[in-house]
């Protein structure tokens, strides 16, 4: 392209100018998610529902991230109370409306977010005009009641909207995402085990590991052979002299190991010692986890020509593993480090990836061949996309929904809140959900939460609603019930919005929102549930 | 009833049955909080949403020490600066921005290094909240905290002198928060195994068979600086030097065939680099928050004492209660020494100095007993009036049991040194 003139080698310039400071604005956040995350974030579209202390905060951590579009729904005026548990609102938005008044600031925190505010309750819009969540990649729901929220769950998944319902009541939290299904490509696990197939080596592999003698009198090169080839040649060994199998009982893995350090010809070999303590990797290569088994055995993964592109490679994955995989996964590739030469651990590295992207194109072969039985374009997943998968294929994840409505619904919820906690105790988490639902009856009882007008009416209001969440917890096979005093202190919160609350709640939501957007790392599944006087959390799968 | 404080006047102002011994609940329990005099150390990402939470909780009354300035990759969570704050120093601007937003909070800053403060300027506080991000820093404020402790000769504590620290710590998607009392709860010495150590690699690796790019950054870095740079300090935040040692590195990644050397990685290693995000951040700092509130009000039951929080699969937390180590050097009643019973007070110090214990922490040591000075190494004048204690007898300076008090330049608090002597006949009384 000819640059004809300066002027657009100064918007040039500035262009540069302007990726520089992105990248270095957002540089502690890129190195955690990268730019493919930064880039879904910034497509995202979020709209929030309710600017108290608990959606403010949400979106104000969705803002400095660099998210991309957000509305702020609110259908209140900020008033005195407001200023004392929210940040993004102060006196001279008193009397005007909410959303409005935090939209202001919210821009503040980053400009290069699109942010708009429709000054209406989110009751009235899923009354007057549902269609308007369509537009959105995910709404965020705070400070909203059952009632409601079943409404709004069951709108947004007649659009496929992600739905996150986030709670914030005295000294208590709920955080719960509603939708039908999430799939996770790059769950990103704390505790990666590598691969290093030292129990099946594939013949490039083997034929690599031929060319190192343990033997050798070149005590320079006998302390730098990495310890994956140290464990290849020894299995070699003891298989020759156990009929081709390996060390199984007790006994024998405690011979190979021996027999592995016997290699050692100095005191300083630190690769006989690394070889030594990854011994065990022999007899026990990393196994697939229940998730990823249950991924495989899923109905999803008999595609139609409807399935998504996850469940395409799915598919793909599992022919793969019954055909050249012989069982296994596609290789990942990676190694751990090893004392070694560089030159042999760069030559051990490229077989492994040999491997791996050989995988990979068998994985493809798989992918094409579908698609095209499903009577779809053969290409339209393209080969990185397959590499992708198959280097993250043993951290897949999916994650399922119930929807609110049934959720509410469901007799034996209580059986399932119990089976989380052998105790009794004051503050035990599933009292609280069962209390949040008991507020919320209150509220449709009552026109109020219990404790939220004087002080007086507190123990009067905690009879009520201790009635209600007793018979509640009748209606769900729950025994036991709640204490008196969370009932009590229920009554004492009086629907309140305390920022710190909002804020850890908020916080927590923002950070789920982050991972349905990215798809990386893994939601939560089920729901949260927010203990700040005992400083706990506990997540129920309901 | 203050309309604006509405919400968690419903805490402070009505009782409650789940809340800590002590709670008076009442109109006067939020002026109290006013007036409440407690130090935000750090206003980073954690000393920011610190500060927020606070003031919305009804402290009135914080100050906030911080010796860095504002950079532009501090934007995406910390939230009180702008771009047109970049080189500003940030306790000044988050001080401004909190008071500015609300209303009624006083805010005082300070701008440089929490060693420069005078111990004085610590026992002010009622309660010290922190927002760091080193080991090294905590270390020096929990010294400083558990200096101020003190116990009788029976070794119980005097509970006015517990200065209580709440601490929070951040890195990506997880994060923890604890309550410390020193002297009841651990400090932050008695669990110094929490922290994992530093990734160290051997110098053959670097020097000799670098295998991965972080191989390649670290032997410029440690090594090859130093050569050919001589005695030029490495200032990671000139981009000059960063862009030098982000290209050597890549020269030698690329004479070794390893790949994957970037400037992003290059900066990520050679400064340590947290990743970091507004959302741990938030949690993070109003779990630790709300602990200030509840132990300077009682308003309900506290944090015992530790909360670790993962984000990344799920929510993940643990709560526990870890117990201190009864002979912690820093905040136990005393460390045990067994002496002889003839041992001289110069014997006992030349002892100290060679004690595994306290290596690297002692250097000329001051020696005190019950407030008496037995032997002080500064002022001139106070060490020739002590200096003949140091060929007196230990027992006869200070009985046949107790605790002594050292002193020295190299310890931000003080060490305590439980004494016991053998060799003794039945002590008689003194």
């Amino acid at each position: 392209m000819a640059h004809a003139n300066g002027g657009s080698g100064d918007e040039q310039k500035k262009a540069a100018a302007a990726a520089a400071t992105r990248s270095n604005k957002y540089d502690r956040q890129l190195r955690i998610w990268g730019e493919h995350g930064q880039g879904a974030l910034e497509q995202a579209s979020v709209c929030l529902l309710n600017c108290g202390a608990t959606g403010s905060e949400a979106l104000k951590n969705l803002v400095l991230g660099g998210i991309g579009n957000v509305t702020a729904v609110d259908g209140g005026l900020v008033h005195e109370s407001d200023l004392g548990n929210n940040f993004l609102l102060s006196a001279e938005n008193l009397g005007q409306p909410r959303a409005k008044s935090m939209a202001a600031l919210l821009q503040e925190m980053n400009d290069s977010v699109l942010i708009d505010h429709i000054d209406a309750s989110p009751e009235s819009l899923l009354d007057s005009d549902p269609g308007f969540f369509a537009r959105f990649t995910l709404v965020i729901a705070t400070q909203m009641r059952d009632r409601s929220l079943v409404i709004l769950d069951e709108v947004c998944r007649r659009f496929s909207v992600m739905l996150l319902v986030a709670r914030s009541y005295g000294l208590t939290g709920y955080v719960r995402i509603s939708l039908r299904e999430h799939a996770v490509i790059e769950s990103k696990p704390d505790n990666t085990v590598s691969d290093l197939r030292l129990h099946r080596p594939w013949p490039e592999l083997t034929t690599f590991v031929e060319e190192f003698n343990l033997e050798t009198e070149d005590s320079l090169v006998h302390k730098h052979i990495p310890f994956a080839i140290i464990l290849l040649k020894v299995c070699e060994e003891w298989r020759s002299k156990h009929g081709g199998a390996l060390p199984s009982t007790t006994k024998e893995r405690s011979e190979f190991k021996s027999l592995v350090a016997s290699k050692k010809q100095a005191q300083d070999e630190d690769n006989y010692k690394e070889a030594v303590a990854a011994a065990s990797k022999v007899w026990s290569p990393p196994s697939l986890s229940s998730e990823v088994k249950a991924i495989l055995e899923d109905g999803a993964a008999d595609v139609d020509s409807s399935s998504s592109d996850f469940w395409i490679l799915v598919a793909a994955l599992k022919r793969f593993v019954a055909s050249e995989g012989g069982g296994e996964f596609p290789l990942d590739g990676a190694i751990p480090d090893m004392h070694s030469f560089t030159e042999y651990y760069i030559l051990l590295q490229r077989c492994y990836q040999a491997k791996a992207e050989s995988d990979v194109s068998a994985v493809e072969a798989h992918v094409r061949s579908i698609l095209s039985q499903l009577g779809r374009d053969p290409d339209s997943i393209s080969r990185a996309a397959i590499k992708h998968f198959c280097k993250n294929s043993r951290n897949l994840r999916v994650l399922r929904y119930r929807s609110l409505a049934e959720e509410l619904g469901l007799k034996e919820v209580g059986a399932k809140l119990q089976k989380y906690l052998p105790f009794e105790g004051d503050n035990t988490n599933y009292a609280i959900y069962l209390m949040f639902r008991a507020v919320d009856r209150f509220a449709e009882e009552f026109g109020r939460f219990p404790g939220a007008m004087a002080d007086e009416t507190v123990e009067e209001d905690a009879a009520k609603v201790g009635a209600i969440a007793h018979k509640l917890a009748g209606e769900i096979g729950l025994d036991g019930g709640v204490s008196e005093e969370l009932v009590y202190e229920f009554c004492r919160f009086g629907g309140g919005e305390i920022h710190c609350v909002g804020a850890v709640v908020g916080g927590i939501a923002s950070q789920e929102a982050i991972k349905l957007v990215t798809k990386q790392f893994t939601p939560t599944a089920g729901t949260l549930i927010y203990n700040a006087i005992s400083s706990t959390t506990t997540i129920f799968q309901l | 009833m203050e309309a604006r404080w509405r919400d968690i006047d419903f805490l402070l102002q009505r009782p409650g049955k789940l809340v800590s011994d002590g709670f008076e609940p009442g109109p006067e329990l939020r002026e109290f909080l006013r007036d409440f005099k407690i130090l935000v150390i750090g206003a980073g990402g954690l000393g920011c949403e610190m500060l927020k939470d606070l003031a919305l909780s009804g402290f009135g009354n914080i100050d906030v020490i911080d010796m860095d300035t504002i950079d532009v990759s501090n934007l995406n969570r910390q939230f009180l600066f702008r771009m047109h704050d970049v080189g500003k120093p940030k306790a000044q601007v988050a001080a401004e921005k909190i008071m500015q937003r609300i209303k009624g909070v006083t805010v005082t800053p300070h701008y440089g290094r929490i060693e420069d403060k005078d111990i004085e300027f610590y026992r002010e506080f009622q309660l010290i909240v922190l927002g760091l991000d080193s080991l090294e820093a905590r270390s020096y404020i929990n010294s400083i905290a558990c200096s101020f402790l003190e116990y009788n000769e029976d070794g119980e504590l005097d509970m006015s002198t517990i200065k209580p620290m709440v601490d929070g710590g951040t890195e990506g998607f997880k994060g923890h928060a604890r309550v410390i009392l020193p002297g009841f709860t651990p400090c932050f010495h008695c669990t110094l195994w929490l922290f994992p150590p530093q990734v160290t690699y051997p110098l053959c690796t670097l020097a000799e068979t670098p295998r991965s790019p972080a191989h390649c950054i670290e032997y410029v870095h440690l090594i090859q600086w130093g050569q050919d740079r001589e005695g030029e300090s490495f200032n990671p935040d000139n981009p000059e030097h960063m862009t030098w040692m982000y290209e050597q590195a890549l020269k030698r990644a690329e004479q070794f065939n390893i790949s994957g050397v970037t400037y992003s990685l290059t900066q990520g290693v050679v400064k340590n680099i947290i990743p970091a995000i507004a959302s741990t951040n938030a949690i993070v700092s109003a779990i630790c928050s709300l602990e200030a509130l509840k132990l300077a009000t009682m308003c309900s039951k506290g944090l015992d004492n530790y909360m670790m929080y993962s984000g990344t699969q799920g929510v993940y937390t643990h709560t526990v209660s870890y117990e201190k180590d009864s002979s912690c050097m820093v905040c136990s009643p005393g460390v045990p020494v067994e002496v002889d019973g003839s041992i001289t007070l110069q014997e006992f110090i030349d002892m100290l100095l060679l004690d595994a214990r306290f290596k690297d922490k002692l250097s000329k040591p001051s020696v005190s007993f019950q407030g008496t000075n037995l032997y002080m190494q500064a002022p001139p004048v106070l060490e020739e009036m002590t200096r003949p204690n140091l060929q007196s007898s230990l027992l006869s300076l200070m009985g046949s049991k107790g605790v002594l008090n050292v002193n020295d330049r190299k310890l931000a608090g003080v060490l305590r040194v439980q004494v016991a002597f053998r060799n003794v006949a039945t002590p008689m009384a003194v």
